[in-house]
């Protein structure tokens, strides 16, 4: 188990490595210089040279990477070009609401999924298989920003439940901030947790298949023992998969419901730091993005090996 | 004392009659033997036994289980019959190594029979499970409760599911041909195992087989099944003396069957292996230390003449397959050369020395792309020529004839035909380009016998109208020994015994060759019951 770990983070570390040089040269190539845009098009070439020296434009490319790199390990983003206030501070006023936003949807996903799923492979076929499986097709189907417009109109504008948006901040309390993270969470969680529960259906009915379902039925358990005993466990590796990828989405995908919400979030920031060529604020977040979701991927691999011991020699 | 007393059990799916009013009956303590051929329905009547027949069959009959009370199995509701599964009936199935749950410990899975039936409190249980492992032949010192099943081989899993279904001494257990997948000698071993707690525990076993000589070596009373149907039921002794139904009698003729050929074996060499060693890689032990080879074929030489069959034996794992691939070019050696028609055999050969040789599989329903049709799959080895013949066609519908199908059956899909039409159409497929050697890698193992002896007369056939010769690799000895000329025995890689087929069975002169012979199970015929 130790040295599975140990492969996967030596893994994870080469990926981070290859996605920061990526990352990096990208934004080398692409056109637009961020001194001349904050300049105007009417700017002296040498004001814009003396501005790109102080945005720590000029140099070698490769003294600008280490430089990028070993500012990032100190926690030193580098300064935005608009804001003109350390990236840093940017992104973490935004985490506070991407991070919770994310968790909180992938927990209401999870939370629905799970028993949908188990409840349509348990009646196989029944009404209550037919009904969830065409609900879940609807939830795929659907956009997610419409159920957020949906989810407005009902508990904001007709029962007053919660606020149509924005998001007051933590130092209001964790009640009332939760309280305004709810509706853009259900927003997002709806459609992946009808992606989750369909797989978590055809998951457990292909373990039913399995001949240690018979084993388990021959032995004397239930219908619903053999699968809460047996099946549950080994149909969750496709599960955990989704799950992994999932989160993935709603840190870096929930801009559109940002935006529906008005909530300062990563992918509003993001957004702007492209659309303003503010490439320090789009590098870090792309970079702390990946960053996210490689270590998301690690987690998932080692709760693998936490459900299949099979998993556990391999290196 | 009679166990269990079956009467006018009918099972049926749909309109479809699957079993059809059986009546038998299993003494306590006595092995009850149930023979037939796939298809004939002796797995569903162990199912319709245990309630665990498939969804939408409708069974109807008495199977009254004597205990205490006597009790009707086809009519007790499902919790009843929960608490009869696994306490007092317990089942095994044919393919140990996905019976068990691959995420749990071989304690737990064998602790669980206890726990669900209420009989034991977990600790208690686990400890009973050690005692039913070390029972089974499993020690604590080598198999300690939490191993995982994927540590285990196939015979030890085996082994584990007995334990599991052992674990509350059940008065049946129902052994749905437990040796079928394992080779020889664990099969000898797992049938010793039965054997004995059918003695000590007082325990009756029904037995499913294919296999007329496993039934005859272990059970006191047998019953053949043909088309859902007991044809033939008694005393094991009298039934094979007698013989009395003609299926009865067309099973044991198969499963003894010896093909009729020509000898054309001529000196000239046409597959010379030398000193083939092929290594693998085994996963890293640490980090940083160099990964351990593993030599899966080990320094093997041998000839394969022109017109002669040559058999090569060996149980599961021992480098049969590895060796297989590597002679059709497959994967490279590490070491020593193969030469085809004295061309060097590489993954890099070309087409020309590739159509020489052609192979069958071992899996008639894996071996063929389901989308395709059978005209199109048995043409696919002409992609080996420059140019496919523009009368294909022709070529096709005669090799499915010279196989004993029809030239109509190339319109149709492979799901359309039975597990021994499918391995003839894999013989078509082999013979398409005409080819020197066809490779036969456990080629009639998934056969039921008499479809074997059927597809043992046509290979025969077809070497001596085509000048075919063949490389028959083999678990089975009995098979090997009905159609080789010579037989090499293969044990961890190696070539430990070679030599005529009658030289070898007769004299073994390796203690492995021995071995296998001895495990081999021998059909009891003619003694006095």
């Amino acid at each position: 188990m130790l040295r599975f770990a140990t492969t996967r983070l030596i893994s994870l570390t080469l990926s981070l490595l290859a996605a920061s040089i990526v990352i990096f040269a990208v934004i080398e190539v692409i056109p637009g210089d961020p001194a001349s845009f904050m300049l105007g098009l009417n700017a002296e070439p040498d004001t814009v040279a003396a501005l790109r020296d102080q945005l720590g434009l000029g140099g070698s490319v490769v003294t600008r990477y280490l430089n990028w790199v070993g500012g990032m390990l100190t926690g030193d983003f580098g300064t935005s070009y608009t804001y003109r206030v350390p990236v840093t501070e940017l992104i973490l006023a935004r985490v506070w609401v991407s991070l919770p936003l994310a968790i909180f949807a992938l927990i209401l996903s999870t939370a629905i999924a799970f028993p949908v799923g188990l409840i349509a492979a348990s009646y196989r076929g029944k009404v209550a298989d037919l009904g969830i499986m065409s609900v879940t097709q609807l939830g795929i189907a659907v956009p997610n920003f419409w159920f957020a417009m949906i989810l407005v109109l009902i508990f904001a504008i007709k029962i007053r439940w919660f606020s149509a948006g924005g998001f007051p901040g933590w130092d209001q309390g964790v009640f009332v901030a939760m309280k305004s993270l709810t509706l853009p969470a259900i927003a997002l969680a709806l459609p992946q947790a009808s992606i989750l529960a369909r797989i978590m259906r055809s998951s457990v009915l292909d373990t039913l298949d399995q001949d240690y379902i018979r084993t388990a039925r021959a032995k004397g358990l239930t219908r619903s023992q053999s699968i809460t005993r047996h099946a549950l466990r080994n149909a969750m590796i496709p599960v955990l998969t989704i799950i992994g990828m999932q989160f993935s989405f709603l840190m870096a995908g929930a801009i559109i419901i940002e935006n529906v919400f008005f909530l300062p979030g990563l992918g509003r920031l993001i957004f702007q730091g492209i659309t303003q060529r503010d490439l320090v604020v789009v590098e870090s977040v792309v970079m702390l993005l990946v960053f996210a979701v490689i270590t998301v991927t690690f987690v998932v691999d080692i709760a693998y090996a936490a459900v299949d011991p099979r998993l556990r020699k391999r290196g | 004392m009679t166990l269990l007393r079956v009467d006018d059990l009918c099972l049926s799916i749909g309109s479809l009659p699957i079993l059809k009013s059986l009546r038998f009956q299993i003494e306590a303590g006595q092995v009850f033997g149930v023979v037939g051929e796939s298809g004939s329905g002796k797995s569903m009547t162990a199912l319709a036994l245990m309630g665990l027949q498939p969804g939408g069959s409708v069974v109807s009959g008495v199977a009254d289980l004597k205990d205490r009370e006597t009790r009707n199995l086809l009519a007790l509701p499902e919790d009843a019959m929960c608490q009869i599964r696994g306490a007092e009936i317990g089942m095994i199935f044919q393919e140990p190594m996905t019976a068990l749950n691959p995420v749990q410990t071989i304690g737990a899975q064998v602790a669980e029979t206890l726990i669900i039936h209420g009989r034991a409190t977990k600790s208690q249980a686990m400890v009973i499970a050690r005692e039913k492992l070390n029972r089974v032949g499993l020690p604590a010192k080598e198999f300690p409760l939490d191993r995982y099943p994927h540590e285990l081989s196939g015979g030890q899993r085996q082994r584990v599911c007995i334990a599991l279904a052992i674990a509350l001494r059940p008065k049946l257990l129902i052994a749905d041909e437990p040796t079928t997948a394992l080779d020889v000698t664990t099969q000898a071993q797992i049938l010793d195992l039965l054997k004995s707690l059918v003695a000590e525990e007082g325990m009756a076993l029904m037995l499913i087989t294919h296999d007329l000589a496993v039934v005859s070596g272990i059970a006191d009373q047998v019953a053949v099944m043909q088309h859902g149907e007991i044809v033939e039921a008694g005393a094991t002794a009298d039934v094979f003396r007698e013989m009395r139904h003609p299926y009865t009698r067309q099973l044991f003729e198969a499963s003894s069957h010896v093909p009729k050929r020509t000898q054309r074996a001529q000196d000239e060499p046409l597959l010379e292996v030398l000193n083939a060693t092929r290594t693998y890689v085994l996963p890293r032990t640490g980090l940083f230390s160099r990964p351990p080879p593993f030599k899966a074929v080990n320094d093997v030489s041998f000839t394969l003449n022109k017109g002669e069959n040559l058999g090569l034996v060996g149980e599961s794992g021992c480098g049969k397959s590895t060796l297989t691939r590597a002679i059709l070019g497959l994967e490279a050696l590490q070491a020593g050369e193969i030469r085809l028609f004295g061309q060097k055999v590489t993954p890099f050969m070309p087409n020309a020395l590739r159509s020489g040789v052609q192979v069958v599989f071992q899996d008639p329903y894996g071996s063929f792309n389901p989308r395709w049709k059978v005209a199109r799959l048995v043409a696919e080895p002409f992609h080996l020529r420059d140019h496919v013949p523009p009368e294909w066609r022709t070529e096709v519908a005669d090799a499915l004839i010279s196989v004993g199908m029809q030239a109509s059956d190339m319109d149709k899909y492979i799901h359309e035909f039975s597990g021994g039409q499918r391995q003839r159409i894999a013989i078509a497929r082999a013979l398409i380009l005409r080819p020197d050697l066809i490779v036969l890698d456990e080629a009639v193992s998934a056969l039921d016998v008499s479809i074997r002896a059927q597809i043992l007369d046509l290979l025969a056939d077809l070497s001596d109208r085509f000048d075919l010769s063949y490389l028959f690799i083999s678990h089975d000895l009995s098979v090997v020994r009905a159609i080789a000329d010579r037989v090499l025995v293969m044990k961890a890689g190696e070539i430990v015994e070679t030599g005529r087929t009658e030289d070898v069975f007769a004299n073994p002169r390796h203690p492995y060759t021995r071995q296998l012979i001895a495990a081999t199970p021998k059909l009891i015929v003619g003694k006095a019951g």
